[in-house]
């Protein structure tokens, strides 16, 4: 005999001023099976919770209602309760009075009715509830991090320092990320590499930390607590175990004039090459593109000179699998190249800067190599065209950013600050200098942020014009920049002898490829999406994986290091454990109606769906059906509801619980 | 043969004949029937839309509604102002049902906007390459030109959805077709002056001089144009240029119809060559025996 309890919560005046609460407790309880009822202030705090607890044992009580919030708010809560007072915590059901009634509704008397009938439905549902329990996993407490930027070193720094073991994979032949490349960071003018050199250093001599560097995740397997990772490490050509990274390879190389990827195409490199002098590993890579002997059998000067014999040119790409419990996303973003080549079905591109055509107009990554001391002119700020000082340099702001009609909807965040940086290192570098930034809102939020714009403006005298530029064009060496001054509603005409251009931050090219491998959404942009904005920002939707860093929106050092330390502590929590409950609420496949048509499959969005095998008692195959790995199983209801044989359950909302539901009404 | 509805606006008819004249022979000798529309009236550049937004739209959907009646798909027009005008109005009626209402009220009549507005330049994207190619009768090889867009054809972006709006490349495309060589310069969508020719001519002499003058200084002989404004005020105002900067030096604009119409051999007299005030013999005398076999 089923005995059902109903609690009605007030809310304070959020139920309690649309609903008659009083009432709907008195009609309640004469509904079938329902043996007690009670309506009281606020059900969620410990007299209210006290009153269930207290009710299921006096009453005798074996499933239990309750009328209030969201079950995204207190489901929670009420069946802890529940269970407190020996009942299984799945005999508790929540029905939502509140957002699906009383906040949207202002006749009393209909939204009273309309609580009763929720009411109503939810106690025939619960009629059909059984009792269930939690399903444990093991947990593997090691961690993955994709990505060596600043995020994804922190991320495995602190993970590695609570001691689990993290494998960090760089696709890069170096780990440092965008981080190496600038010169100074802003607000603090402190050297980018001076800062982050020591934690790169860190990183490699971490016991705990397995490095891969110019590897790429591959494959990704398996569910929260216990994924199988395949690594695909590039054939570098080099024996790492071998090379001592004495640099006589990179010395001899003839090749001279690849453009280098670190210094933004500003300088060359050879054919063989460490992207920069504190790259970590300080192991070369052999560009296959480039190098001679790859191309025409000839030359290998690199392995006559080795005094290890550390060149390989056999060598091929290597695949590693890895066993991971959480893996962190930090892969990062990518400068916006507006050059006409850039244009694609969301963004026009900027053909009319000349981005690409003229060698003096450069983007915000070429100006911190030009700015920086290890840069290709050793920090002097020198035109790339014919080596000489601009006297007049002028920084464009949001250029695919901010603009719906040609670019990006979004806002890149780091430029306002960036071109400030970069206006001031230039005036610090050319005193006699002209510095002029065409904005269209300066957007300094952050601790000594405004501050850092303002001292570019005051002190060091740069000047801000408030509007957007049109064109820019060469004339007789110099660069014509045609903008408007909106504040004072006049055209301006600047002969420039260089233009910096902060274009839109990008996600990698590669990131959708990557989300659909690991099984996380992504937006229209590629940027990687939180499953909560506000509360739960650097998780994705899988369980698991987390976010750090641009990959998600763009951010600033200060910001993805933030992010990168939530996400390790997100894992942590993860590893605190040996095993990993989580609710059973998943989808259970019928093998004896199942036909193996596996449209579950195609709808899954967490590939939970995996193939069974059944025998009969000799071995011989049966047939082949689906089954649900409750690992991944996110409790959707996708494939119930696809099932063409109605062979899926969803357990906690089968078939019956919602028909009897439905049904109430 | 091919037919497309032809709305040649005023212009053709006054300032641009030549413009109306080598469209008329260049698409009859592509095998391409224009058909008028019936009564076409005004599109409403300049006067109405600066003076009277509904009648600015009414204008060019009671010429749409006339050529709908006539069985037109597709609408040719080459003034670059109406055509602007026609796909700005065809934009505001599908995304503005009270504005439609208005319209329709006004005129009595049902819209449908489900006609293909065709500038200049997409006309000849239309044209089969092979086609085009066995028409041609002059190798304008070492010609060199710049293509000039002016501001109507690309512009609002989204609305004309037209090329890219700031480094639009679709007349290149065309011109190279002659034979000609187009040169890489930074003003071809800058503006021209457009009707200040009439209210306030230095605005005009000034703005069409730096066009001008960049074209020339990176190696054009002359500007192609699409449309019957830009060309006045390019060719017109030359005079006008000349007597602010002794040192001007004039430069022939040609249509884009008169430059394909000049490589089919058609002869100058009916492109309409004669009525330009610049003269166009300087770049056009060393073609003229240049007359290639037909196949």
């Amino acid at each position: 005999m089923m005995r059902i309890g109903v609690f009605v919560c007030h809310c304070g005046e959020n139920i309690g001023k649309t609903v008659d609460c009083p009432k709907i407790a008195k009609e309640a309880v004469k509904l079938p099976n329902v043996v007690y009822s009670i309506d009281y202030k606020y059900m969620c705090s410990d007299p209210g919770q006290n009153m269930i607890k207290q009710a299921i044992l006096e009453h005798k009580l074996n499933a239990v209602v309750v009328a209030s919030c969201s079950p995204h708010m207190h489901e929670k809560t009420f069946r802890k309760a529940c269970a407190a007072a020996g009942l299984n915590p799945y005999m508790c059901e929540i029905a939502n009075i509140r957002e699906h009634c009383s906040w949207v509704h202002d006749n009393v008397e209909e939204a009273t009715k309309k609580a009763l009938d929720l009411i109503r439905m939810t106690v025939e549902r619960v009629k059909f509830n059984y009792p269930l329990s939690e399903i444990r996993v093991p947990v593997t407490r090691r961690a993955l991090v994709i990505g060596g930027g600043i995020a994804g070193i922190q991320a495995t720094l602190d993970i590695a320092g609570a001691g689990f073991k993290v494998i960090l994979v760089e696709k890069e032949p170096s780990i440092g990320g965008h981080m190496s490349q600038l010169s100074e960071t802003f607000p603090t003018l402190d050297c980018s590499q001076c800062i982050l050199t020591p934690r790169m250093v860190e990183v490699y001599q971490h016991p705990n930390v397995k490095l891969y560097t110019y590897s790429e995740v591959e494959n990704v397997e398996g569910f929260i607590g216990n994924f199988k990772v395949t690594i695909r490490k590039k054939a570098r050509s080099i024996k790492e175990s071998l090379c001592t990274g004495c640099g006589l390879c990179v010395q001899k190389c003839p090749i001279k004039k690849a453009p280098s990827e670190f210094d933004e195409g500003l300088a060359n490199r050879p054919a063989i090459y460490v992207p920069f002098p504190q790259a970590v590993p300080n192991i070369p890579v052999i560009d296959r593109t480039v190098c001679t002997y790859f191309k025409t059998g000839k030359c290998q000067l690199c392995k006559k000179v080795c005094g290890r014999d550390a060149i390989d040119y056999d060598q091929k790409d290597e695949l590693v699998t890895e066993d991971v419990g959480a893996i962190i996303v930090a892969t990062g973003y990518k400068l916006y190249k507006i050059d006409k080549k850039a244009r694609d079905s969301l963004v026009k591109g900027y053909g009319e800067y000349g981005y690409g055509k003229y060698k003096d107009v450069i983007d915000g990554l070429q100006f911190e190599r030009l700015a920086s001391a290890s840069g290709p002119t050793s920090g002097e700020i020198l035109r790339p065209s014919d080596k000489k000082q601009p006297k007049k340099v002028v920084f464009i702001q949001c250029v695919g950013s901010r603009d719906p009609s040609k670019g990006f909807e979004y806002c890149s965040k780091i430029c306002c600050m960036y071109t400030a940086k970069h206006a001031m290192l230039y005036k610090h570098k050319v005193h006699d200098g002209e510095a002029y930034v065409f904005y269209m809102d300066i957007r300094a939020g952050g601790k000594g942020y405004e501050e850092f714009v303002r001292r570019a403006i005051e002190e060091d005298r740069v000047k801000y014009i408030r509007g957007r530029v049109s064109r820019i064009y060469e004339k007789r060496g110099k660069y014509i920049v045609k903008g408007e001054d909106t504040l004072s509603g006049v055209p301006v005409e600047i002969e420039a002898d260089m233009v910096v251009l902060a274009t839109a931050i990008v996600a990698q090219p590669e990131a959708p490829k990557l989300a659909q491998t690991l099984g996380i959404p992504y937006d229209k942009y590629g940027f990687y999406a939180e499953v909560h904005p506000k509360l739960r920002p650097v998780e994705s939707s899988s369980g698991g994986i987390f976010l750090a860093g641009a990959c998600q929106s763009p951010k600033d050092i200060p910001e993805s290091v933030a992010m990168a330390s939530a996400a390790a502590s997100k894992a942590l929590v993860l590893f605190g454990n040996e095993m990993l409950e989580r609710e059973p609420i998943v989808a259970k496949v019928n093998e004896n109606t199942c036909v193996g048509c596996f449209y579950c499959k195609k709808v899954c969005a967490y590939n939970a769906i995996e193939l069974k095998e059944i025998r009969d008692k000799k071995g011989n195959l049966v047939k082949v059906i689906a089954s649900v790995n409750t690992g991944l199983c996110q409790g959707c209801g996708t494939c119930n509801a696809t099932c063409p044989s109605k062979s899926i359950e969803l357990i906690g909302f089968n078939d019956e619980q919602i028909y009897y539901q439905i049904k109430a009404l | 043969m091919d037919n497309i509805g032809y709305y040649p606006g005023c212009s053709l008819l006054g300032t641009a004949k030549e413009y109306e004249q080598s469209i008329r022979h260049v698409f009859s000798k592509l095998g391409i029937n224009l058909i008028e529309v019936d009564d076409w009236s005004c599109c409403g550049a300049t006067s109405a839309h600066a003076t009277n937004h509904l009648l600015s739209v009414a204008l060019p959907m009671r010429n749409i509604i006339l050529a709908k009646k006539q069985g037109l798909k597709s609408l040719f027009i080459p003034c670059a102002a109406c055509y602007n005008r026609f796909v700005v109005a065809r934009y505001e009626i599908e995304n503005r049902p009270e504005l439609r209402k208005k319209i329709e009220d006004v005129l009595e009549e049902k819209i449908e906007t489900d006609i293909e507005i065709l500038n200049m330049i997409e006309m000849f994207q239309r044209i089969d390459r092979e086609l085009f190619l066995s028409k041609r009768q002059r190798d304008l090889k070492g010609l060199k030109v710049a293509a000039y867009y002016g501001c109507l054809l690309v512009r609002p972006n989204g609305v004309t959805g037209f090329d890219d709006p700031e480094m639009p490349s679709a007349m290149e495309d065309v011109v190279r077709l002659t034979g000609a060589e187009t040169v890489d310069w930074n003003f071809k969508v800058e503006c021209c002056g457009a009707s200040h020719s009439i209210t306030n001519m230095t605005v005009v002499t000034t703005l069409s001089k730096r066009i001008i003058d960049d074209a020339v200084e990176n190696g054009a002989e002359a500007i192609i144009v699409a449309c019957p404004m830009c060309h006045s005020n390019l060719d017109m105002r030359q005079r006008n240029i000349a007597k602010m900067d002794s040192q001007h030096k004039s430069i022939p604009i040609f249509y884009l119809s008169e430059l394909v119409g000049f490589s089919m051999g058609i002869d100058k007299e009916d492109l309409g060559l004669s009525l330009h005030f610049i003269d166009t013999e300087s770049v056009l005398a060393r073609f003229s025996t240049a007359i290639v076999a037909k196949e």
